[in-house]
């Protein structure tokens, strides 16, 4: 697998190979490329950002509470797309619990605009 | 109108931190903003990548903003929203207009801007073809998508890599549109390694770099755009002009302080930043007036605009209650040489304590040492396996060094 090294502006092209059960890690200029290119081999995670319905019709942004396999990114926004929370849902208002087993909450981040501003 | 020590225009981060410092130094504030809330442009950033600096934690927009709004409204601020303010008069003097007491005229003990940027549009980089719908500036597509909850394209091509530019590949992405490609007219991006990866390379976003959109053509609704390799001018090369099928296109290619209101302030602006010329307290050319956030210069890490912030709402109030100090040495100037498109503050005090001078390059150098000297002295140097455009550099110096104007540069 080939990608880069994300932790500084070097941006150090990291080619991964497993040999003989080991993952190897070639291209990194110092240690934080060697540690990133191993996970991001073994076991790649991101923080899903998205919108969820409100009961009003509108929109509110949530957030996975801890980073989710990057591979199950799709399948947590298509249950997300499926959840409603109360317009009112205030930040940190929990949208669902342990999405798809995956250990992470949907949580709400921000507050929908003023009602009567809109 | 009660007569308040510290105006402060503009709610976002600038503002707030401005807001909050200047109450904690016994100063009244008067916060005004446009919106119908606080916390500008972080209402619609939902994506992760906020407050590591500044909080020890990744927060989403949002919430960094959230956390501001909390401790302002325990603090002895006074917020007007809807209020927009006109014009900035040459002894400082500000005109609001507000929903609830018309048109008024403020003079506050100083005044501190924190309006923000807004983004550069398709008149201003001249872009060729029809007018179709569908062209939308990134930001005004990011708001639209995430406080209205529209989706204003389903194939989408972007102009620009800077930041906004990548977080928008991704945005469109996972709420279903189809993210064509990026075009990027420089030969390297302006964001950081870590949207490349896990904006465009996560999803098999293609980018081209050194290309440039040459035209579009649809009517009503866009049908599609050209684009081309620019040459080493970067002029198109029309030769080689490709058509991509799509009915959206999005604009991330920069952003303007929006400092509109001063042209009768006498506040000097740099003609490189596009901000006022400062201080190290963030003071303009005019005393009183102050400047921090996007509006002095254009931040990448919002962690630092709330640093910067604070630094001039302390001032601020310090200057409106009578009581500044560490401004009563050399003043000096602070310029820029080799490699460097501009250093901030553009003038420093000597004297006692330390200075910290923020600087952007103006290209990717790798190998390279960044030099700050005064009157051929050296003060500071430090060698960089790498500096780009996109990162702000920062050095410390110590201000009883400073004896005449400083230069900092670049040894390639
Ligand atoms: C798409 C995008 C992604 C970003 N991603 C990140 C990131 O991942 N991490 C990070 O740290 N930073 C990020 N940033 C940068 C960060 O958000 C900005 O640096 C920061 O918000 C700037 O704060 P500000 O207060 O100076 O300006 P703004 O947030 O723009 O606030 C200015 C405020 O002033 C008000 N105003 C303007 N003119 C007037 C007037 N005349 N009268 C009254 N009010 C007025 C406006 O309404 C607005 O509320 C991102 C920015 C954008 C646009
Ligand atoms: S490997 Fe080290 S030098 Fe290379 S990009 Fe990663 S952090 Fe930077």
């Amino acid at each position: 697998m080939n990608t880069i090294c994300i932790n500084c502006p070097m941006g150090c092209p990291l080619d991964i190979t497993e040999e003989d059960g080991k993952v190897v890690v070639r291209g990194y200029t110092c240690k934080r490329g060697l540690e990133y290119g191993v996970s991001e081999y073994t076991a790649p995670v991101r923080t899903v950002t998205t919108l969820v319905r409100t009961s009003e019709g509108g929109v509110l942004p949530v957030k996975t509470s801890s980073p989710v396999p990057k591979g199950r990114m799709f399948d947590v926004l298509d249950r997300i797309r499926a959840l409603v929370v109360p317009a009112s849902a205030d930040i940190g208002y929990v949208a669902e619990h342990d999405i798809l087993g995956l250990g992470a909450d949907i949580v709400v981040t921000g507050r929908g605009v003023p009602h009567d501003a809109k | 109108m009660k007569r308040f020590d510290v105006l402060v225009i503009g709610g976002g981060p600038a503002g707030m931190a401005a807001a909050i410092a200047a109450s904690d130094r016994g100063a009244s504030v008067l916060l005004v903003e446009r919106d119908v809330r606080l916390g500008g442009i972080l209402n619609q950033c939902i994506h992760a990548g906020f407050g590591l600096h500044y909080f020890g934690e990744e927060l989403t927009g949002p919430e960094y903003a959230d956390r501001f709004e909390k401790k302002l409204a325990e603090k002895n601020v006074t917020v007007m929203l809807g209020a927009m303010a006109l014009s900035v008069g040459e002894d400082g003097e500000t005109v609001v207009l507000s929903p609830d007491e018309g048109l008024v005229h403020l003079k506050a003990g100083a005044v501190v801007l924190a309006m923000g940027c807004r983004e550069r549009t398709a008149g201003a980089i001249a872009l060729a073809g029809t007018r179709p719908a569908g062209i939308y500036t990134a930001g005004m597509a990011q708001k639209m998508c995430n406080i209205e909850g529209y989706l204003v394209g389903r194939r989408i091509v972007i102009l620009g890599s800077g930041d906004i530019g990548l977080i928008m590949a991704r945005r469109m992405t996972l709420e279903g549109a189809h993210v064509e490609r990026v075009i990027e007219l420089m030969p390297y991006s302006g964001g950081l390694k870590r949207n490349i990866v896990q904006c465009l390379d996560d999803f098999g976003i293609p980018i081209n770099y050194s290309h440039t959109v040459t035209r579009v053509v649809g009517k009503p609704r866009m049908a599609g755009l050209y684009y081309a390799p620019v040459d080493e001018n970067r002029k198109p090369v029309l030769s080689e002009e490709k058509f991509v099928e799509c009915d959206c296109l999005l604009l991330s290619v920069g952003l303007i302080p929006e400092n509109d209101i001063l042209t009768g302030s006498g506040v000097k602006l740099d003609r490189v930043t596009s901000g006022a010329l400062v201080d190290e307290n963030r003071m303009t050319t005019v005393p009183g007036v102050f400047s921090c956030g996007n509006v002095l210069h254009v931040h990448d890490l919002v962690d630092n605009v709330s640093h910067e912030s604070e630094i001039a709402g302390a001032a601020a109030a310090d200057y409106a209650l009578g009581r500044m100090s560490g401004t009563e040495g050399k003043i000096c100037s602070v310029g820029v040489g080799r490699g460097v498109r501009y250093a901030l503050p553009q003038r420093v005090h000597g004297g006692e304590g330390s200075v910290e001078i923020f600087f952007r390059t103006d290209n990717v150098y790798k190998n390279c040492k960044v030099v700050a000297e005064c009157g051929g002295r050296v003060l500071w140097s430090k060698k960089r396996m790498i500096v780009a455009p996109g990162e702000m550099e920062k050095i410390t110096l110590d201000k009883k060094d400073i004896d005449g104007d400083v230069t900092v540069r670049l040894e390639i």
